[in-house]
């Protein structure tokens, strides 16, 4: 294909790094003051990439995609849904973050420009047709979430747990090379379609060392058990909106690279990374709710609950069908707005200092001190348990009708029993907001943009959003059907 | 079928007067919500008037595709349709009983209410399976909410037994509901019920129902989350919870479990009658001693509800329609016993049994309205109770005459533990000056109990309004379920007519009208 037409449809990801460089100089020679200029310009290059993707999902003449730069990048329905959400996601994150910065006075330029690195990154992973070209997007995106992850340079919790993010993260990159390694190995081809022919002619044991390697390399990145450990500790430390942040795009990114990675070079041997699927999926639910009873700080819950979330998600994997992998993105979609809207209510709670509130002791009566903020976060939390008529259990819905409709009946049945464990603790943060005495900590102030993310977040959640089910199953169908198009 | 579409409006109608008690004050919240209940009472009575007996098997259908994998389905039958009529009546009786009881967050406490009004009609009236599901399941979290934020000392342990009893039960059944829409391929009720499943299938399926019906009943031995439940929760609590939300598991056998899948209903009619033969005798016994008047009533639902799926599981016109019947009578009853304890319990703060006595000396007309409730309660003729009894347990009759012995104990022991609280609360000595200083029946407590009164009463005696809507759908579920009906030990024959009666004087003429009671 001619560099015209590569450019064209990779030009997303070109304007974004083009911003970025550009904001990147104005932040290097206009200092701090920038910040809020810069912020705005990052919210809009980030828009205006979002409305390219989209012009690019809905154009009938794209309809089939195509690859691009030599093989290396595809253009296709499946990453421009995902590409969509985590954009989406990315400006969330931003629009709520200045204010947070505030009490210490530490906002700067840099987080918006690295937020764009960190997005563009995650474009790349998602549409990455080959190992290489996967591994470059993945590895910008982590360099720019280590970063993010330490930005309260003043917290000592934040400096650790942008170590932690580093070794664990680089550790965990060094899995998923040396998988890589096997799998070029075995195969003679980094390109998903070298691969996946080569496999298709046959399975090799260091070929299933390679495939063992990368999935756990990028379970690593998704969080799902046994490769969760980092999760909670880098989510309490690091500052609220980059948790938020780390809960939601780099979150969608890692699990469509996990789905095209399975589900394209390795789909012709579905069999084969199957069962671990399985197992990481019931032992993320299982592991995530029960590690989620004891804690005290919401951010640490809500890490496990994202583990929780991780394993539901799977399910739909574990099914390795079209179906299952359309129900895995109608569950992102919905895990990004109750992920987005539960982060948001957590950040607007701040106590007379301005200090950020993260004990679950002190969020005691928010309902009487302030409703609406405790309205949302149940709404939210109830939606996480997956309760009907909130929109959080049409994401299961849609992933356990996935696992029986591909016959996986006891998997589907466990997986379902196993969420009531997770029911408890989300019913906890609720009873602690509804039915305890007033702690009085609280002072819930906060400015608009966040109550308009939090507002927006909430109407998906409530049961309006069952009016978005054609919508969204139609185009997660279309994103679907291209993962299984190429066979 | 066209015209207005009543039911989406009896849906409208409470949410949208929920959403408004939200930004409220209290006295404003108190007037929308009985108002609204009371539109919805105006819409029931238009519904039940409306409802051609005889006519299509399901009416007032609507129909609209909204969503992606279900659709928005509505319509009843006359099993629906009464047990609609029972929800929308006994809520306003529920927004009065809390009138004055209820003095903190009095916007959310009615909202709550109105969600769980619109939840249940909408159980009732949904006709896809996964409506269904979400209005069955939603109703836990108003629920939670009442019993956690209004209930008594141990709400919070109350209200998650509560909350992750039933949602255990449930999420199987989600399981089971996907693979059959996945096998029939289709969601809509009506069409499954005449489904044909592999009976092997069903027996899975069945169990998978079973879990979340059994629960909801509650059946003995998943019922200890209700003496909680019922304790903890508010006096309106109770009421929903006895009077409406106890039904979710009957209606649910009536309208899946046996229509979908009569081979293995008939498999584990022993596990239906000897849960319910054990039922209640046990929770019978359990309530004999109980000091808390709440425990004891919910004691007896347990009691009542194990005759409730044993006349179910009986696989006959009567037993069938005794169940119906012993629904709505408990729902009354139960739901009328729980308002008479809420109303001494507003005076004296206690549910302690011990602590009332001689009732009827300084509160006639309440001790008068306790003892209707008591009696109906026990079944005596005349009352609801009794025609529900009696049809179910002749249901039950034909297939084990042993059960029908075990179950009829229950209503021995019924009398005694409802007789003896009746004892000491209304009658013998004043022994505590603070009881025997309680005011009678305000105007309010009237409207309360009256109007259920009547309803009993008029259960009791001509049972036929509430027989007939229900007895087209009941005929039509006997003979779906006749290829698989358990073979009675009761082997019960029309008997030859004598050729004169017993004492008739020789010489008279033949009576030719007593053969009929040969056929017992």
């Amino acid at each position: 294909m001619s560099i015209l037409n590569s450019l064209y449809l990779s030009a997303p990801e070109i304007g974004l790094v083009v911003t970025g460089l550009i904001l990147l100089l104005v932040t290097a020679f206009g200092g701090v003051k920038t910040s809020r200029g810069v912020t705005i310009a990052a919210v809009a290059a980030l828009f205006g990439a979002a409305i390219f993707t989209l012009d690019l999902f809905t154009n009938p003449s794209f309809a089939l995609g195509g690859d691009i730069w030599s093989g290396l990048y595809r253009m296709d329905a499946f990453g421009s849904f995902s590409k969509i959400l985590i954009y989406l996601a990315t400006i969330g994150c931003l629009i709520v973050t200045p204010k947070f910065f505030d009490a210490t006075n530490e906002y700067r330029p840099e987080y918006p420009v690295l937020m764009i690195f960190g997005a563009v990154g995650m474009g790349i992973m998602v549409s990455a047709v080959d190992l290489i070209t996967l591994y470059m997007g993945l590895e910008l995106m982590s360099l720019a979430s280590y970063v993010l992850a330490s930005f309260a340079r003043s917290d000592e919790r934040s400096a650790e747990a942008g170590l932690k993010y580093f070794v664990l993260g680089a550790l965990a990159s060094g899995i998923l090379l040396y998988g890589m390694s096997l799998v070029y190995g075995f195969t003679g081809s980094t390109s998903y379609l070298g691969i996946r022919a080569a496999l298709d002619g046959g399975m090799s044991t260091g070929a299933v060392f390679g495939i063992v390697f990368v999935l756990a390399g990028l379970a690593f990145k998704v969080a799902a058990v046994p490769f969760h450990m980092w999760t909670p500790d880098v989510y309490e430390g690091a500052p609220t909106p980059v948790t938020t942040f780390f809960a939601t795009a780099p979150k969608v990114a890692a699990l469509a690279v996990l789905m095209r990675m399975a589900l394209d070079p390795f789909g012709g041997v579905s069999d084969v990374w199957q069962q671990v699927v399985i197992f990481a999926a019931l032992a993320s639910i299982i592991v995530g709710a029960l590690g989620a009873i004891g804690q005290d700080n919401v951010k640490r819950l809500l890490a496990y609950s994202s583990i929780n979330n991780v394993g539901f998600i799977l399910v739909g994997l574990a099914a390795a069908t079209e179906t299952g992998a359309a129900a895995m993105l109608v569950y992102l979609a919905i895990y990004v707005a109750m992920s987005l809207g539960s982060f948001v209510a957590v950040l607007m709670m701040q106590d007379k200092n301005g200090r950020q509130v993260e004990n679950i002791a002190d969020m005691a009566g928010l309902s009487s001190s302030n409703p609406m903020l405790a309205l949302c976060l149940a709404i939210m939390m109830l939606s996480l348990a997956g309760i009907p008529p909130l929109f959080g259990f049409w994401g299961k819905f849609v992933v356990f009708q996935a696992a029986v409709q591909a016959d996986m009946l006891l998997f589907a049945a466990l997986g379902i029993a196993a969420s009531v464990i997770g029911a408890f603790y989300y019913l906890k943060i609720v009873k602690v907001m509804y039915f305890d005495d007033p702690a009085g900590v609280v002072e819930g102030r906060s400015d608009t943009s966040r109550w308009i993310v939090l507002a927006i977040t909430t109407l998906i959640v409530s049961p309006l959003g069952y009016l978005l089910t054609p919508l969204l199953g139609d185009v997660a169908a279309r994103a679907a059907s291209a993962l299984f198009f190429v066979v | 079928m066209g015209g207005f579409p009543i039911l989406s409006a009896m849906l409208a109608v409470p949410l949208f007067a929920a959403l408004a008690c939200l930004f409220v004050e209290a006295k404003m919240a108190r007037t929308i919500a009985l108002g609204a209940t009371l539109v919805n009472l105006a819409l029931g009575i238009v519904l039940w008037a409306g409802y051609d007996i005889g006519g299509a098997q399901w009416q007032f259908t609507e129909r609209a595709e909204v969503f992606a994998g279900f659709s928005y389905a509505l319509g009843i039958d006359g099993i629906a349709l009464m047990l609609i009529v029972l929800s929308v009546f006994l809520m306003p009786i529920c927004i009065l009983a809390s009138w004055e009881s209820i003095q903190k967050r009095v916007g959310e406490y009615m909202a709550a209410f109105l969600f769980m009004e619109v939840l249940m009609i909408g159980v009732f009236a949904a006709q896809d399976m996964f409506l269904f599901y979400i209005f069955f399941e939603a109703g836990l979290i108003p629920m939670y909410l009442i019993i956690g934020i209004w209930g008594g000392d141990n709400r919070i342990y109350a209200s998650y037994k509560f909350f992750l009893y039933t949602l255990l039960g449930s999420v199987l059944m989600l399981i089971a509901m996907l693979w059959m829409v996945n096998e029939a391929g289709t969601t809509y009720i009506p069409t499954l019920m005449q489904y044909d499943f592999a009976p092997e299938a069903q027996t899975w399926l069945w169990l998978a129902f079973f879990a979340s019906f059994a629960v909801k009943m509650p059946m003995w031995p998943f019922h200890t989350w209700l003496p909680d439940a019922h304790v903890q929760a508010p006096t309106a609590g109770s009421v929903i919870l006895a009077g409406v939300l106890l039904k979710l598991g009957g209606y649910g056998f009536i309208r899946f479990s046996l229509p979908m899948f009569p081979e293995a209903s008939a498999q584990f009619v022993w596990l239906i009658l000897g849960l319910s033969m054990v039922a209640v005798v046990v929770t019978s016994l359990i309530a004999l001693v109980q000091h808390d008047m709440k425990k004891l009533i919910a004691y007896s639902s347990v009691a009542h509800m194990a005759i409730v799926t044993a006349g179910l599981f009986a696989f006959n016109v009567q037993g069938l329609e005794g169940a119906m019947i012993m629904m709505l009578s408990h729902g009354l009853v139960s739901g009328a016993l729980f308002l008479c304890v809420g109303i001494i319990y507003d005076q004296l703060h206690t549910r302690e049994i011990d602590r009332y006595g001689g009732l009827s000396i300084n509160m006639p007309k309440y001790a008068l309205f306790f003892l209707l409730f008591t009696m109906a309660s026990i079944g005596l003729p005349g009352t609801s109770g009794f025609v529900a009894e009696f049809l179910s347990l002749a249901g039950v009759y034909k297939v084990s005459s042993f059960a029908t012995f075990v179950l009829t104990t229950g209503i021995i022991l019924g009398a005694a533990y409802m007789l003896y609280l009746y004892r000491r609360v209304a009658f013998g000595e004043q022994k505590n000056a603070d009881a025997a200083a309680m005011k009678d029946l305000s105007v309010r407590e009237w409207l309360m109990l009256g109007p259920i009164a009547a309803a009993v009463l008029w259960m009791g005696v001509y049972p036929e309004s509430f027989l007939a809507p229900m007895r087209a759908d009941i005929a039509a579920l006997d003979a779906r379920i006749a290829r698989a009906a358990p073979e009675g030990d009761a082997k019960i024959s029309a008997g030859e007519p004598l050729q004169e009666a017993a004492n008739a004087m020789p010489g008279d003429h033949v009576s030719e009208t007593h053969g009929a009671e040969g056929a017992h």
